[in-house]
């Protein structure tokens, strides 16, 4: 194939991922990589490497919008951006230093738990706790745009959360993805921070997330400009549009849809990597 | 805490990061219509990992190797500048934090700087 073939068609397959994973809340990098080593026989080292950089670019556009809005709690983030990024640093460092056979399989369990977790919905904000003394000292605890007012919440269990976004760091280094659920996941189901601020502020800590680990990737020579230039303007292209959708009933549909299609893929990967050790 | 400030950081931060995606997609564009112009006929072929080039692997080497007759080094520099938004934004963030007089959140945010100072300026 010549790159006047390749090109668009790693266009098209990465604005494709670009919109269902902004419509899903999926991101666009955890569906790119499957579908380039899947469907193209790329290398997964050069799909991770293109997917990491087109995660910082969706991430950093999204996050603009949502800081401005005022959901997104610019010091949870900081905060656990010392987690993340370090956690992004070990992931980053396993990776090469993992058999490809093993990152596709790791990968298509973690593309499992994603559809699984989207198949789902929105995660439902559990009941609040008593702020973490942590968390009034760290100065965490916010409020947020509600219906009529401000709302205020509080912040608990710190230090599990600081723990689970190391792994999700980790997790995000180690296969080049946003890892955002796993980031929402320690937010809100564990730091008991409401679904809104939780969502927002994880896109917000994605880019720099990526961007700890993108060192690395570019010093290894994941970086291909060939590959990374349509994967980036094709996700972002994608997830751009994928934003301006209206929400509507149709979402659902395509949630479930959407879920199926990850699965299959996710065993795929996971049958490649078992076939390829 | 001084909200106005916080705030007035957020605006500035949301700014930041609109820019740099912005420009950095622009130039990835550029490179990358110049790339297909110059080497469109040449195999993609990505099947067996054999690593970008050196002179595309780290600031230094991107920044030497950039140039009109080279496509591909002005393409990578446009994911420098993406991956430099993120780094921008914490440096932002930084002074923000300095000037609230929050020193918490100097340090902390000093911390996370230093990470990412440390992945993207040193080769590994």
């Amino acid at each position: 194939m010549t790159n006047l073939e390749f090109t668009p068609l790693v266009l098209a397959i990465s604005m494709a991922a670009g919109y269902l994973g902004s419509l899903t809340g999926l991101g666009g990098g955890v569906i790119v990589t499957p579908a380039l080593t899947l469907l193209l026989g790329v290398d997964i080292r050069y799909a991770i490497g293109a997917s990491l950089v087109s995660v910082i670019a969706t991430s950093s556009g999204a996050a603009s919008a949502y800081v401005r809005e005022g959901f997104s709690n610019i010091r949870i983030g900081m905060f656990l951006e010392i987690a993340t990024t370090l956690g992004a640093l070990a992931g980053a460092y396993l990776s090469s230093r993992t058999p490809t056979s093993i990152l596709a399989i790791i990968f298509g369990v973690v593309l499992l738990q994603s559809a699984w977790q989207s198949s789902r919905g929105a995660l439902r904000d559990l009941a609040a706790e008593d702020a973490d003394p942590l968390a009034t000292r760290l100065k965490l605890n916010g409020t947020y745009p509600g219906d009529e007012s401000m709302r205020h919440y509080n912040v608990s269990h710190v230090k599990a959360g600081f723990g689970l976004m190391f792994g999700a760091g980790a997790v995000s280094g180690l296969l080049g993805i946003g890892s955002g659920a796993l980031k929402v996941i320690a937010m809100d189901q564990v730091m008991r921070i409401p679904f809104k601020v939780s969502t927002t502020t994880s896109n917000f800590m994605i880019g720099v997330t990526a961007a700890a680990s993108a060192g690395i990737y570019l010093s290894r020579g994941y970086v291909e400009p060939g590959i990374a230039m349509p994967v980036m303007l094709g996700v972002l292209a994608g997830s751009m549009l994928g934003a301006r959708q209206l929400i509507g009933a149709r979402v659902r549909m395509l949630r479930w849809t959407f879920a199926i299609v990850v699965a299959v893929m996710a065993i795929e990967m996971i049958v490649s990597g078992v076939r390829g050790s | 805490m001084n909200t106005w400030d916080d705030e007035r950081l957020e605006r500035i931060i949301s700014i930041v990061l609109r820019t740099g995606v912005t420009i950095s997609a622009v130039i990835v564009l550029l490179g990358g219509s110049c790339y297909l112009i110059r080497h469109g006929y040449e195999l993609a072929d990505y099947h067996v990992f054999r690593g970008a080039p050196e002179e595309y692997r780290s600031v230094d080497a991107i920044l030497h190797a950039m140039g009109p007759a080279n496509c591909r080094a002005i393409i990578q520099f446009g994911l420098l500048l993406l991956i430099a938004t993120p780094v921008a934004r914490v440096a932002f963030a930084l002074a923000g934090f300095v000037l609230e007089r929050d020193r918490t959140y100097v340090v902390i945010t000093s911390i996370v700087l230093a990470i990412l100072l440390y992945s993207v300026a040193f080769e590994h």
